[in-house]
């Protein structure tokens, strides 16, 4: 392009990959001609109509000459389209904004536990129904969730609790052969893997495969309108969706926890066997006689719990899933967060309680 | 055959599996038409248009478009050759995470090296177009009315000025007056931009307001091309049940009466 006598001359091709060069900020003319532009489009319309406007904002009446007849239509219909303001300016982000997302932050965080302890006493009255009326229980539902989440997850979770009860069994011979106490690893491998870890990692296990499966199985029939089609036939998504799983889960968890045990012990036997020449023999007396029966049943008293917060939680996930895909993936990740996290948390408050009580 | 055609096919055949879609498909668009292509479910019209645009490698046959074949060209080729065509899914398509203006901006982005503000005022201006509120650019395609998200699409496909929009099924799923205006939009941005047209639709409505020439699909093959008026006397049972059935009375009286 060219200023020339108070004429903007514009010449070749104005398309969208051209147009970037193009300097429409500088000079005064009162006429633009187009007369040597070979192609144009939007973009190069755009910024003709740009020039044009910044021309008239500065008190000219500028002509535009030498258009072809469709170019003049190109212009008329960009003109008839241009954005109102230039480019709304980003507002800056001051302090008072963060301190609103704070607020707001907790503020969402207070209602999504509310919401959350709502959903959890829906289950549970559901739950209780269905105990009052066992004609309307799925049993298909309820043992297809048991295959998926207990079935399918015994290889993992063994396998787990076997690698657990090795380590513990090497840390611990490491520690107590300074004292002369190696024996004493079979409490140790006893009291932790049937108190604490094997339910307790079996559940970790479960809320990283199970909850997110719950999580994005509902919210991809939610994303699909399903729940919404199954409401409107009379069908109440948590006694057909959430209870199953929940029930199935609250089933699973403990054996699964069982199976944890027998496997962290069996890892824990064997490792103390090489490491610290415990034969099996002598461990299974010692684990008789020492370990009272009461470190399993605290164990296992856990696991419907964690159970019921893994399972509630993956639902509760599902059913936010809004419209679009990516809240699915959010979601997915916070179930496995948050039930990991309340998995924990009432972990540790079992861990109170039973002291308190001194079992 | 003229030698002016932008799109061109021969001899096409496609196959799901031992299923035949086309067998034998020719067909000519011309520079700056609109052509309608219509059939029953199942003959392969949206199947045309991804073999077309090359998003689907038939298994014989040669695509031209704009002199280029669409099937053996190099990664390179195509490249070049997509960034003149836009393309419209039924739904709209937009990407799920980005709002209207990024997904606007998304073909730019990738095929140009553009500033910041050019970006985004070329990309307001094409939302205009297709005639959403200045206020949709901001929002997130799941806020947005099915009618709404096929705008969006719409202002995606033109973005970066192609020669060729294929359109699928784009009224489909709008009320009458929604498809009224979506018709009117296109006929519009054919005439602004120069655009040639290649739009796959059941609609009969905008069979008889925009499009300049029709191709009828049936049995693997276009049946008859030709103007509303020519379909008319066209002898096959199916495009005379098409053509001549209620619905298609109506929408010629409407248009004789307009």
């Amino acid at each position: 392009m060219s200023l020339t006598n108070g004429v903007f001359v514009l010449q070749g091709d104005l398309l969208i990959g051209t147009i970037d060069g193009l300097d429409l900020a500088q000079g005064q003319a009162q006429t633009i001609d187009l007369g040597g532009v070979t192609q144009l489009d939007t973009a190069g319309a755009w910024a003709v109509v740009t020039l044009e406007r910044r021309l008239l904002a500065a008190g000219l009446s500028p002509q535009i000459t030498g258009a072809s007849a469709s170019q003049t239509d190109l212009l008329a219909v960009v003109r008839a389209n241009m954005p109102d303001a230039t480019g709304a300016a980003r507002a800056r982000v001051t302090l008072a904004d963060r301190l609103e997302q704070v607020g707001r932050g907790a503020v969402d965080v207070y209602r999504e536990m509310l919401a959350l302890i709502g959903f959890l006493g829906r289950v549970v009255a559901t739950i209780f129904g269905l105990i009052l009326h066992p004609s309307r229980i799925r049993w298909t539902a309820i043992v297809h969730h048991m295959q998926q989440t207990g079935l399918n997850a015994v290889p993992i979770v063994a396998l787990m609790a076997f690698l657990i009860g090795v380590v513990l069994a090497f840390q611990g011979a490491a520690q107590l052969r300074q004292f002369g106490a190696e024996v004493f690893v079979v409490d140790l491998i006893a009291i932790s893997i049937l108190r604490e870890l094997g339910i307790l990692l079996t559940a970790i296990i479960v809320a990283g495969r199970s909850g997110s499966a719950f999580t994005a199985a509902l919210g991809s029939m939610k994303m699909r309108e399903e729940i919404d089609a199954m409401r409107t036939l009379g069908l109440d998504p948590i006694e057909v969706l959430v209870a199953p799983r929940v029930i199935a889960l609250m089933l699973m968890l403990p054996v699964l926890g069982v199976i944890a045990n027998f496997a962290g012990l069996f890892g824990g036997a064997i490792m103390s066997w090489i490491e610290l020449g415990v034969s099996p023999g002598v461990f299974q007396s010692r684990l008789i006689s020492n370990t009272d029966v009461w470190h399993l049943g605290v164990g296992l008293i856990k696991a419907p719990f964690f159970a019921l917060i893994i399972g509630i939680v993956g639902c509760f996930e599902g059913m936010q899933v809004g419209g679009d895909a990516e809240s699915l993936g959010r979601l997915t990740s916070t179930s496995v967060v948050l039930s990991i996290f309340l998995v924990i948390t009432a972990d540790a408050m079992f861990s109170i309680f039973f002291a308190i009580m001194g079992v | 055959m003229t030698d002016n055609a932008i799109i061109s096919v021969r001899g096409l055949v496609t196959r799901f599996g031992k299923h035949t879609v086309h067998d034998g498909l020719d067909l000519d668009v011309q520079r700056g038409e609109i052509i309608g292509i219509v059939g029953g479910s199942g003959t392969g019209k949206s199947v045309l248009l991804r073999a077309v645009v090359g998003l689907l490698k038939p298994a014989e046959g040669q695509i031209t478009v704009f002199g280029e074949n669409v099937r053996d060209t190099s990664a390179e080729d195509y490249r070049r050759l997509r960034k003149r065509w836009g393309v419209m899914f039924q739904d709209g398509a937009l990407f799920s995470s980005l709002s209207v203006q990024q997904n606007v901006e998304a073909p730019m982005r990738e095929q140009l090296d553009l500033s910041d503000e050019t970006r985004a005022a070329l990309a307001a201006i094409k939302v205009r177009m297709v005639g959403l509120p200045e206020n949709a650019l901001h929002k997130m395609p799941s806020e947005l009315s099915g009618g709404m998200r096929k705008r969006a699409g719409f202002a995606r496909a033109i973005a970066l000025d192609p020669e060729i929009v294929f359109l699928d099924e784009p009224t489909a799923g709008l009320d009458p007056i929604g498809a009224a205006a979506f018709d009117t939009l296109t006929a519009q941005l054919r005439s602004a931009l120069g655009l040639t047209v290649f739009l796959v639709t059941h609609d009969l409505d905008s069979l008889h307001a925009i499009c300049d020439r029709i191709a009828v699909l049936a049995e693997g093959r276009v049946l008859a091309t030709g103007t509303m008026a020519q379909m008319q006397d066209v002898d096959h049972p199916w495009v005379q049940a098409y053509f001549k059935g209620p619905r298609a009375r109506a929408a010629l009286a409407q248009k004789e009466v307009v």
